[in-house]
């Protein structure tokens, strides 16, 4: 199963590090960054693959949204289903 | 694939603009649960409600997990009761309301529809005891909605039906009084009704439907109207053209929603409802996109050309998107739950005639509209004989469901609370109507519904 994960907020030193550190901490595979800072804000998404993963995705968005409360950011954890169904057709 | 761009939308859709997917509507067939004794069949709409929708709510909990998107409601329809209870030996159906509640209560939806008659021709026994049911079974229950089905395109309108259902409304209220008559907010009277619509409060599981199917309905006018202030200025090809393009994409979540749903519930996937459902929330209004289009306030001259293109518009992009639509399919405009329509009443622009006309061009028809408390039975039942003609003539689906609210008059205001929000009370207009009603018959079938 495949992941999307979106952080977005203010941009700070680390957030990249945190963020991949957690996914690497729960055996969470990224497959693709994109990076930017758009008006002073930070936004990042990760497509990730789960197959390796040692939580499900119930539990790495808990982990993600407690993460996210920590350093300031809102993080999103959604199956990539979503954005494949919305974006394509 | 998807690019980081569309990420970010669909994220700003969700967070910002409430896009959801408004409700998971599992209907069950409750065909094989007649019985002579009351309290036997009361019994096996119980069980087989609590056993078909056991994981419903944990079903849509998860998917809304899983895709972060939310899913606001998980609803279930049933068979009209009229014709499960047909066969008791009993004078009211009042029992079997409460079955449905209690176990739609047991299961954790929030509300359960198909306390219906459907007498679009006449009445059967069954029918009859299910309409004097009613008042007592609304005002009783808590999570059970009513429909009854007047008249259609094929069949023309059942006016002994509107005559009883104006005294229905009344007694609703007369009943539930001290809320403020929200036993009429769990009252819709269709022509042309949907069996397979998954919204409340008119939903109810068809007799042509399956043992047990997944309908879907998605909403998003939040995202339509942020969509359209970045075309502002140009044409109305540019409107129509972005309104299709946002609702095919809020559309192809409801689809995924939909198919996921019935896969983990072993159920049909029966239709996804393309209509556009407001909310009280800042920003979740129908009436701010017709505002955003390009009127000063819904209601004023402009609104029925705007609203239809509106629905064609969310028509024609969320087909594309869906392999089976179905349902109501248009936008709804419901006035106690759209922020802009209530604002509109309440500065004089939109008026009960207005939204007759809009009933016209969108999907449903007078829809939570709060109206004085000494509003008569006849005056109800001719206003739903207008709304009722205008859905015969025009082969589409209209309803009503107005709520006179006892002891309130023109200038109050009522509150249902969440979803059902609140309602300036409008102007009726007070003529007599008396003599029509009491002809009661039937208008015959118009020539339209001579296609054969």
């Amino acid at each position: 199963m495949r992941i999307v994960v979106t952080i977005v907020g203010k941009d700070a030193v680390g957030i990249t590090a945190r963020v991949s550190g957690l996914l690497a901490d729960n055996g969470v595979n990224i497959l693709n960054i994109n990076q930017n800072i758009l008006e002073g804000f930070f936004n990042m998404v990760v497509v990730a693959d789960m197959g390796t993963a040692n939580v499900s995705l119930q539990e790495l968005k808990n982990l993600a949204t407690a993460l996210g409360k920590k350093i300031g950011v809102d993080i999103r954890v959604q199956h990539e289903d979503i954005f494949t169904a919305m974006h394509s057709i | 694939m998807f690019t980081i761009k569309d990420v970010l939308e669909t994220t700003r859709m969700i967070t910002e603009n409430n896009l959801d997917v408004r409700t998971i509507t599992m209907g069950i067939s409750l065909r094989d649960c007649s019985h002579p004794d009351i309290k036997v069949a009361a019994q096996k709409i119980y069980d087989k409600i609590t056993t078909r929708a056991e994981h419903l709510v944990k079903t849509g909990e998860d998917l809304e997990a899983e895709l972060g998107v939310p899913i606001i409601h998980k609803r279930i329809s049933v068979t009209p009761i009229s014709m499960v209870g047909e066969s008791c030996d009993a004078n009211s159906y009042v029992p079997l309301a409460m079955a449905l509640d209690k176990a739609a209560k047991a299961v954790g939806v929030n509300f359960i529809g198909g306390f219906s008659a459907l007498v679009d021709k006449g009445y059967t026994k069954g029918d009859q005891i299910l309409i004097n049911s009613i008042p007592e079974a609304l005002a009783t229950t808590d999570i059970v909605c009513s429909s009854v089905a007047i008249g259609s395109t094929k069949c023309g309108i059942n006016m002994d039906a509107v005559r009883q259902m104006g005294q229905i409304v009344k007694e609703t209220a007369r009943l539930t009084a001290a809320n403020d008559a929200i036993g009429c907010a769990k009252l819709v009277i269709f022509c042309n009704s949907v069996p397979d619509n998954p919204f409340m409060a008119g939903a109810f599981h068809g007799v042509t439907e399956p043992e047990t199917v997944i309908n879907v309905g998605v909403s998003g006018p939040g995202v339509v109207k942020r969509a359209l202030e970045d075309v502002r200025g140009q044409d109305m090809g540019a409107v129509a053209e972005t309104i299709k393009r946002t609702a095919f994409k809020i559309t192809r979540v409801g689809q995924l929603v939909a198919q996921e749903a019935a896969k983990r519930l072993n159920a049909q996937f029966g239709i996804i409802d393309l209509s556009l459902a407001p909310t009280p929330a800042i920003g979740d209004s129908v009436a701010y996109i017709l505002e955003e289009i390009g009127l000063e306030c819904c209601g004023g001259p402009g609104t029925t050309a705007t609203l239809a293109l509106l629905n064609d518009a969310v028509k024609k992009g969320g087909l594309m998107a869906s392999s089976y639509v179905g349902g109501l399919s248009g936008a709804f405009i419901p006035v106690s739950e759209d922020a802009g329509m209530i604002h509109a009443v309440e500065c004089g622009c939109l008026t009960l005639e207005k939204l007759e006309a809009m009933t016209c061009v969108c999907s449903v028809g007078l829809d939570m509209i709060a109206i004085p408390g000494d509003t008569t039975a006849a005056t109800i039942s001719a206003i739903i004989a207008d709304e009722a003609a205008i859905g015969m003539i025009n082969n589409k689906t209209t309803a009503v469901r107005l709520i006179p609210v006892p002891g309130k008059t023109v200038g109050d205001s009522v509150e249902f609370g969440g979803l059902l929000g609140y309602a300036p009370i409008i102007k009726v207009n007070t003529f007599k109507p008396d003599v029509f009603i009491a002809r009661g018959g039937r208008i015959p079938a118009p020539i339209r519904s001579l296609t054969n």
